[in-house]
């Protein structure tokens, strides 16, 4: 799984008939200590995360094991709001 | 499979349902002779593993498979061992 920041929102009106009353969220890719990493992923919000909280990403055929996404083409889901990251220094 | 070592703890309290009581784990990659490799990824810890601890993870859908049938955990990456000692001839 990795960590990512919602940067934007996406809205759809024509899409995948299972794809329909889920909410789409912009996500940068960000490493533990929240710095920015390559790349933006489109990923389903199953926790009600909001514009610049820090989420957990779950990608690949995991994403559909997330809460309301089983059998929905979804490659990545939003499956935790995290609170802090505790390194090891 | 890969090797790791757990470098930090991600806390979240929002979180997917099947994912409540689990420890999420930083995990930096490791290579054959133990450096860090690749980015950090948060792994679903399976096994009761610690910080600053060499483990292995099991990636990709399989790594829900740890708690199935009794759950189905939305998770792409699973800590299912703690690393003793590793032999590269």
């Amino acid at each position: 799984m990795l960590l990512g920041r919602v940067v934007g929102t996406v809205v759809a009106t024509r899409k995948d008939p299972r794809l329909e009353g889920k909410k789409l969220l912009v996500v940068r890719i960000i490493d533990p200590e929240g710095r920015d990493q390559g790349g933006y992923v489109i990923a389903v919000d199953t926790v009600g995360a909001g514009f610049k909280e820090k989420v957990l990403l779950v990608s690949g055929s995991s994403a559909r094991m997330a809460g309301e996404c089983k059998d929905c083409p979804v490659d990545t889901a939003i499956v935790g709001i995290i609170d802090s990251v505790e390194m090891n220094s | 499979m890969q090797l790791g070592r757990v470098v930090g703890q991600v806390i979240a309290t929002q979180k997917d349902d099947a994912l409540q009581g689990k420890t999420m784990l930083v995990i930096q990659p490791l290579d054959k002779s133990g450096g860090d490799h690749g980015r950090t990824v948060v792994a679903v810890d399976g096994v009761g593993a610690g910080v600053g601890e060499r483990v292995y993870c099991c990636r990709g859908k399989e790594a829900s498979l740890v708690w199935y049938p009794d759950q189905v955990v939305p998770t792409e990456c699973s800590i299912v061992g703690i690393v003793d000692k590793v032999y590269v001839e």
